[in-house]
C-alpha cells in the first residue's frame, strides 16, 4: 500500500531508538556534541515521515503503510502497524514537535546525554502508540511511554517535580490498569466468540460485547482516556505536570500525550462500545462542556503563565471532546484537526514561556510587564501564538474550533452553545496575560535588557507559525487526508446503514444546492 | 475582474508583509510602501466601480477553503454595487489618512514607524476582505482581522496603562459580540446547508419567521459589537487611545461600519425578519440619543468625536432597521468622510498641542491653524445636516425612510438628535477654534500642520461639502445605484413630496438651532455653561459619567467573573475538592499501607497463622457462593 516498498512505520517508530544506541557510543561530558546528535536524529526522523503524508492514499478509510507480523504466537498477539486519515497527523505532529522540542532542550545543562535518550525513547513510544494495530502492542507502547515522561519530569523539572512525576505516573496507570482488564475482557470475549486468541484490533471489533458488560467496559476504556485528556474533574494532574516539567517536556506532554486520551476515545473507546457510547454521550457532552468553561475560567486567574497555558490546555481539549461525541463529519474533523492544532498552538506557548524562563527563572506574570519593547521578535511571535490559541480567522485554531463547534450545533445546539462562549473567554485570559507580560512600562530592572530570541530560538517558532499559517490559509490537504477515516469512524459508532443515508441525503441536499450556486454565479458572470 | 480584485485585496497584505518582515530596513520609508500599496487599490477600485456601473459583476472562488461533506466554504470574492461602493469609499479614505500618518507619526522610533504603516495596511487587507467576501465566514476572516488590527493600534503606545487596557476591552467585547455573529452562522449552516452569500440568500425565504428572526437578531449582536452599539458600545470610547489618524480610518469611517454593511448584505435575511428590523431601527435610534448626551457634556476632544461616531452609527442603524438599506449605506458613505476629517483635525490639533485633548483649555486657535480650523467647521457642518453638505443628504434619507415606513416615534428621536448633533459639534468648535484662548502657554506654541498633513484635510473637507451631491446623479443617485442590490425583493415605500420637503426642512432647521444654541451658550455665554451645569447638577454628573455603564460592568459582570474563578472554582473547587480527593486516596493508601504493615512481623509462626486464618475464610467464602 502507497507507494513506498520498505517498512516505513517500523522505520519511523524505531528510528529514534537507532539514535539513541548512537548517543551510547558519545562521550557524556561533550554535551554539545550530545545535543547535535540528538537534534540530527530528530530531523533524519522527521524527514522520514514525510514520505507517509506524499505517499498518502487519498479517498479510502483503510490503515495504510500496513505491516503485520506474528509476536507472541501462543497469546495470538502480533507486530502490526498502520496509520489512516487521522494518526497520519498525530505522527507528523509528533515527529515535528520532538524535533522542536530537541531545539529547545539546547540549555538543559544537567545529564544531557541520559535526557537526550529519554527523550528519543519517548518519541519511539509515541509514534507506537498511534501507529499500533494490535491491542498488547498499543498498550505496551502506551505504558513504556510514561517512564521517560516520569523521568523528563522528575529528574529535570522545577521545585515541585518529584511530587508533580509521580501524581502524572500514579494517576495514569490507575486508568491504565482498568483498560488492561477491560482489553483482557475483550481477548476473551472474542476467543469465545470466534474461538480464536488475537490482540488484532479490527478482528476484537469484530466480535461486539454484550449490552450487559459494555457499558462497564466503556467506562474502564473511557477513565483511563479521559485522565490523558485531560476531562474535568480528572484534570488536576495536567497543571502540576506541566508547571514543574522542563520546557520540552511541557510540549510533548501537551502537544502529543494529551491527543492520546482523544486519541483512544476515538480508536477505541467509541467504535468498542457503540451502543455505550451513544448511551453515556450526555455525560460525556457535559464533561466536555464543563472542561472548556472551567478550563477557561480557571485560566482566566492563573499568575504563572505556564499553569494559565495549562489549563487553557484543558479549555481546549474540551473542543476536541465535544466534537467527537457529536459524531458527525464536521464535529469530528474539527475535534481531530484541533488535536493537531491544540500541539501546534499550545506547543509554541510552552516553548516561548520556556524562553523566557530560561532568562528570568520566573514564570509569575507580576514579575513581567512591558517585555514588547525588550523584545519585539518575542513579543511578536508569542502574539501569533496567542491568536492561534484565541482562534483568530486565518491562523489554525479557527478553523479546528469553528469546525468542532458548527458540527456540534449541527446535533447538540446547546452544548455547542455554552462550548462557544470559549471563544469570549478564551480572548479575555489570553489578552489580558498579554498585556500584563508584554504591555505597559518595564517595571522589574531584571527585565530591562533581556536578549531577543536568539537564532535558534527564532528558528524553532517560524517553523510552528509557518505550519500555524498554512492549517489556517489551506487546511484542505489536511481535511482530505482525514475525512474518509471520520466518515468510517462515525459509521462505526452509529452503526453502518443509517448513518451513509443520512450522509448521503444531506449531501445530495447540498449538492444541489451548489450546483444551483454555480448556476447563479455563471448567469451572473455571463450578464 | 477577477485580477483586479486580487490586486485589491492582496496588495495591502502584501505591503503590510514587507513592512512587518522588514521593519529594520524600511524604517522611516515604511510609508513609501504603505501609501502605493493602497493607492493602488484605490484605483482599481475605481475601475471595478465602474464596472459594475456598466453591468459588469463578480462571484467567483478563488479557491476552496474548508471542503467538507456538505459544508463548503470558498475563499471567494462578490464584487456588486454594494461592495464595489464600500472598497471605493474605504481604500479612498484610507490612501489620505495614510498620507496624513507620514505627518503626524513622524515623531516615532523608526521601527514604530514600520510597525504603524505594516499594522495600517493589514488592516485595509481585512477590510477589504470583509467588504469583498462572498460568503459569510470569509467576511467573519475580514472581521475578526480588522478587530486584530484595532487592537494592535488602539494598543499602539502600549506602555500607557490606558493604550493597553483600552486594546484588550476593544478585543473582549467585539469577541462577545462575535459570540453572537457565530451561533447565527451555525444557524444558517444548520438550516440553509451553505455559508455562500447567493445560497443562503436565494433559499432567504424558505426560513420560518422564529428562525429568520433568531439568525438576524444574532447576527446584529454582531454588529453591536464592531459598530458600537447598545449594550456593546462601550469599548469605542476607549479605543481613542490610539493614534488619532486610526481613530479617524478605524473607529470612525471604516471599520466600525462594518456591522452596517453587515445588516445591509444580510438584507434579504432580515427582509423575512420584521421583528429583528425593529429591534436594529430602535437600538440604532437609542444609541445615537444616548451617545449624542454623552457628547454634550464631555470635554475630550476625541471622546466628543468618538460619541459622536456612536451616534452616526446609530443612525446608520436605523437606516437599515426601517428598511432603507441604501439610505444607511449612503451615511455611511458621508459619514466616512466628514467623520474621518473630524479626527484628523483633532489629530491636526494634538499634534499642534503636543497631545493636549482637553478643550476647556483651548480657544482661539482658528487663527493659529486655519486650515484645520476652516476644514472643522466644514465637517462639523456636514454632519449637522446644513445643506448642501454631505451628512444633510444622507441623514435626510433616513429620517424621510423612517418617517415614510412610519416609525414615526424614530423619526422623532433622530430629528431631535440632530439638534443635539449640531449642538454638540459646535460646542466643540467654538471651544477650540474660536473665543479667546483660555491656556495662553498652549496658544502660543501651537502652529498650522505641515502641508502632508493638511493636504488630505482639504481633500476630505472638499468630500465632505460635495459627495453628498452624488444624492442627484442620474438615476436615482447613490441610492438608486445602491438599491439595484439592496432593494431585491423588498418594497420601498415612494417619498410623498410634499411631505419629503416638510421633513426636510424641520430637520434642517434642527440643525441651525443646534449651532445657533451652541453660539449663545458659549460665545455669548448666553445661557451661561457653568451655570446650566450647576443647576442640572444630576444629569449634568449623569452624563458626565456616562451613565455609569463602564461601572455597572465592571460591578455586575466582570468582577464576578474574576473573583468567583479566583476563589470559588480555582482555590476552592480546584484546589481543595477536587485536588483534595485526589491526594486523599494518595494518602488512604499510605495510612493503610502503613497500619497493615504492622503485620508483617518476621516471625513465621505469625505468618502460619494467618495462612491458616486466609485458607479457612476461603474455604468458607467458598461455600457461601
Amino acid at each position: 500500500m502507497g507507494g513506498v516498498h520498505y517498512p516505513i512505520l517500523t522505520v519511523v517508530t524505531f528510528f529514534p531508538l537507532v539514535g539513541v544506541l548512537i548517543l551510547l557510543f558519545v562521550n557524556k561530558e561533550s554535551k554539545e556534541a550530545l545535543r547535535r546528535t540528538a537534534f540530527v536524529v530528530t530531523v533524519v526522523e522527521f524527514l522520514l515521515s514525510l514520505p507517509l503524508y506524499f505517499q498518502f492514499q487519498l479517498g479510502t478509510h483503510n490503515f495504510q503503510f500496513v505491516e503485520k507480523v506474528p509476536w507472541i504466537k501462543m497469546l495470538g498477539a502480533s507486530y502490526h502497524l498502520g496509520i489512516d486519515g487521522i494518526t497520519l497527523f498525530l505522527v507528523l505532529l509528533t515527529t515535528f514537535l520532538t524535533m522542536l522540542s530537541i531545539l529547545a532542550s539546547w540549555t538543559i545543562d544537567k545529564h544531557v546525554k541520559e535526557y537526550m535518550i529519554s527523550f528519543l525513547l519517548l518519541e519511539t513510544t509515541m509514534i507506537g502508540v498511534f501507529c499500533a494495530l494490535d491491542m498488547l502492542l498499543f498498550y505496551l507502547f502506551w505504558e513504556a511511554m510514561l517512564v521517560p515522561m516520569y523521568l523528563l519530569i522528575g529528574v529535570w523539572g522545577g521545585p515541585r517535580r518529584v511530587y508533580a512525576a509521580i501524581k502524572f505516573f500514579l494517576y495514569t496507570m490507575a486508568g491504565s490498569v482498568l483498560m488492561l482488564v477491560s482489553i483482557i475482557y475483550l481477548y476473551y470475549h472474542h476467543y469465545k466468540v470466534a474461538g480464536k486468541l488475537t490482540f488484532g484490533l479490527s478482528s476484537l471489533l469484530s466480535s461486539p460485547v454484550s449490552a450487559s458488560v459494555a457499558p462497564w467496559l466503556f467506562l474502564a476504556f473511557a477513565l483511563a482516556f479521559a485522565i490523558k485528556v485531560p476531562m474535568f474533574p480528572f484534570h488536576t494532574w495536567l497543571p502540576d505536570a506541566h508547571v514543574e516539567a522542563p520546557t520540552a517536556g511541557s510540549v510533548i506532554l501537551a502537544g502529543v500525550l494529551l491527543k492520546m486520551g482523544t486519541y483512544g476515545f476515538l480508536r477505541f473507546c467509541m467504535p468498542f462500545f457503540p451502543k455505550a457510547t451513544l448511551h453515556f454521550s450526555y455525560l460525556f457532552l457535559t464533561l466536555a462542556v464543563i472542561s472548556i468553561i472551567y478550563g477557561a475560567l480557571v485560566a482566566l486567574v492563573q499568575d504563572d503563565v505556564k499553569k494559565l497555558v495549562a489549563y487553557s490546555s484543558v479549555s481546549h481539549l474540551g473542543t476536541v471532546m465535544l466534537g467527537l461525541f457529536a459524531l458527525n463529519l464536521q464535529s469530528v474533523s474539527g475535534g481531530v484537526l484541533q488535536m493537531i492544532n491544540h500541539g501546534l498552538s499550545t506547543g509554541a506557548l510552552f516553548l516561548l514561556v520556556g524562553m523566557v524562563y530560561d532568562r528570568r527563572h520566573t514564570r509569575l506574570i507580576k514579575e513581567f510587564g512591558g517585555i514588547g519593547r525588550v523584545m519585539p521578535i518575542y513579543a511578536t511571535f508569542f502574539m501569533i501564538a496567542t491568536f492561534s490559541s484565541i482562534g483568530l480567522p486565518g491562523l489554525n485554531g479557527f478553523i479546528g474550533e469553528f469546525l468542532s463547534l458548527v458540527g456540534a450545533f449541527k446535533t447538540y445546539p446547546v452544548f455547542a452553545v455554552l462550548g462557544t462562549t470559549a471563544t469570549v473567554l478564551s480572548a479575555a485570559y489570553m489578552l489580558w496575560m498579554y498585556k500584563r507580560v508584554f504591555f505597559h512600562e518595564v517595571t522589574v530592572e531584571a527585565n530591562r535588557d533581556l536578549k531577543d530570541l536568539c537564532f535558534r530560538e527564532f528558528m524553532i517558532m517560524f517553523m510552528v507559525v509557518l505550519a500555524m499559517f498554512w492549517i489556517g490559509v489551506y487546511p484542505k490537504p489536511v481535511l482530505q487526508r482525514m475525512e474518509p477515516s471520520v466518515l468510517h469512524f462515525i459509521s462505526q459508532v452509529k452503526g453502518n446503514p443509517s448513518v451513509q443515508i443520512q450522509q448521503k441525503e444531506l449531501s445530495s441536499r447540498a449538492k444541489e444546492k451548489l450546483s444551483m450556486a454555480a448556476f447563479a454565479v455563471e448567469n451572473k458572470r455571463l450578464r | 475582474m477577477m485580477w483586479l480584485v486580487l490586486i485589491v485585496v492582496f496588495v495591502p497584505l502584501f505591503g503590510a508583509a514587507i513592512n512587518g518582515i522588514f521593519c529594520w530596513a524600511t524604517k522611516r520609508k515604511a510609508h513609501l510602501i504603505a501609501v502605493p500599496a493602497i493607492a493602488l487599490p484605490a484605483v482599481c477600485s475605481l475601475v471595478l466601480l465602474s464596472q459594475v456601473i456598466q453591468g459588469n459583476y463578480l462571484d467567483k472562488v478563488l479557491y476552496w477553503w474548508i471542503p467538507l461533506g456538505d459544508l463548503r466554504v470558498p475563499i471567494g470574492f462578490l464584487v456588486d454595487e454594494l461592495s464595489a461602493f464600500m472598497i471605493t469609499t474605504v481604500t479612498f479614505v484610507a490612501t489620505w489618512i495614510h498620507v496624513y500618518s507620514i505627518g503626524y507619526m513622524d515623531h516615532e522610533t523608526p521601527r514604530g514607524y514600520a510597525k504603524y504603516f505594516c499594522y495600517l495596511n493589514l488592516f485595509v487587507f481585512f477590510m477589504l476582505t470583509l467588504c469583498l467576501a462572498n460568503n459569510y465566514l470569509l467576511m467573519f476572516v475580514g472581521w475578526e482581522g480588522v478587530g486584530l488590527c484595532s487592537y494592535l493600534l488602539i494598543g499602539y503606545w502600549y506602555e500607557k496603562a490606558s493604550a493597553a487596557n483600552a486594546g484588550m476591552k476593544a478585543f473582549v467585547v467585539n469577541r462577545i459580540g462575535d459570540f453572537g455573529f457565530m451561533i447565527g452562522l451555525f444557524l444558517i449552516y444548520k438550516h440553509m446547508g451553505s455559508l455562500v452569500f447567493s445560497n443562503v440568500f436565494a433559499h432567504a425565504g424558505d426560513l420560518g419567521l422564529g428562525m429568520a428572526t433568531l439568525i438576524t437578531l444574532l447576527l446584529f449582536t454582531g454588529a453591536t459589537g464592531k459598530s458600537a452599539q447598545i449594550p456593546l458600545y462601550v469599548w469605542l470610547p476607549d479605543a481613542m487611545e490610539g493614534p488619532t489618524p486610526v481613530s479617524s480610518l478605524i473607529h470612525a469611517a471604516t471599520m466600525v461600519t462594518a456591522g452596517v454593511y453587515m445588516v445591509a448584505r444580510s438584507h434579504a435575511l432580515f427582509n423575512v425578519a420584521p421583528f429583528s428590523m425593529e429591534v436594529v431601527a430602535s437600538i440604532g435610534a437609542a444609541t445615537a440619543l444616548m451617545a449624542a448626551t454623552m457628547a454634550l457634556v464631555n470635554n475630550d476632544l476625541k471622546r466628543v468625536l468618538a460619541y459622536s461616531t456612536v451616534s452616526q452609527l446609530g443612525y446608520m442603524f436605523v437606516g437599515v432597521g426601517v428598511g432603507v438599506y441604501a439610505a444607511g449605506i449612503f451615511h455611511l458613505f458621508t459619514h466616512a468622510f466628514f467623520k474621518g476629517l473630524m479626527f484628523l483635525t483633532a489629530g491636526s490639533v494634538m499634534h499642534a498641542l503636543h497631545g493636549e485633548l482637553n478643550m476647556q483649555r483651548m480657544g482661539g486657535l482658528i487663527r493659529k491653524m486655519p486650515i484645520t480650523g476652516w476644514t472643522f467647521v466644514v465637517g462639523a457642518l456636514a454632519i449637522a445636516g446644513i445643506p448642501p453638505l454631505a451628512g444633510f443628504w444622507s441623514k435626510d434619507e433616513i429620517l424621510a425612510g423612517a418617517f415614510m415606513h412610519g416609525h414615526k416615534v424614530i423619526w422623532f428621536v433622530g430629528t431631535f438628535t440632530a439638534f443635539l448633533t449640531a449642538f454638540y459639534m459646535f460646542r466643540l468648535i467654538f471651544l477650540t477654534f474660536f473665543g479667546k484662548p483660555r491656556e495662553e502657554h498652549l496658544y502660543e506654541h501651537a502652529h498650522e500642520s505641515p502641508p502632508v498633513m493638511t493636504v488630505p484635510l482639504v481633500v476630505l473637507a472638499l468630500g465632505s461639502a460635495l459627495v453628498g451631491l452624488l444624492a442627484l446623479a442620474p438615476h436615482g443617485g447613490v441610492v438608486g445605484f445602491l438599491n439595484k442590490t439592496l432593494a431585491e425583493g423588498h418594497e420601498l415605500v415612494q417619498h410623498e413630496e410634499g411631505v419629503a420637503h416638510v421633513l426636510m426642512v424641520v430637520s434642517v432647521l434642527m440643525g441651525l438651532a443646534g449651532v445657533a444654541f451652541a453660539y449663545l451658550m458659549y460665545m455669548s455665554r448666553l445661557p451661561d455653561p457653568e451655570k446650566m451645569a450647576a443647576r442640572f447638577r444630576p444629569v449634568y454628573t449623569l452624563l458626565y459619567n456616562k451613565y455609569y455603564v463602564d461601572e455597572i460592568y465592571f460591578a455586575f459582570v466582570i468582577n464576578p467573573f474574576v473573583t468567583g474563578s479566583r476563589y470559588v472554582l480555582w482555590k476552592f473547587v480546584d484546589v481543595v475538592i477536587i485536588d483534595g480527593t485526589v491526594n486523599g486516596v494518595g494518602r488512604l493508601c499510605r495510612l493503610v499501607g502503613g497500619g497493615v504493615r504492622y503485620i508483617q512481623t518476621g516471625y513465621i509462626p505469625d505468618y502460619a497463622w494467618m495462612i491458616l486464618v486466609g485458607a479457612v475464610m476461603i474455604y468458607w467464602i467458598g461455600r457461601l457462593f
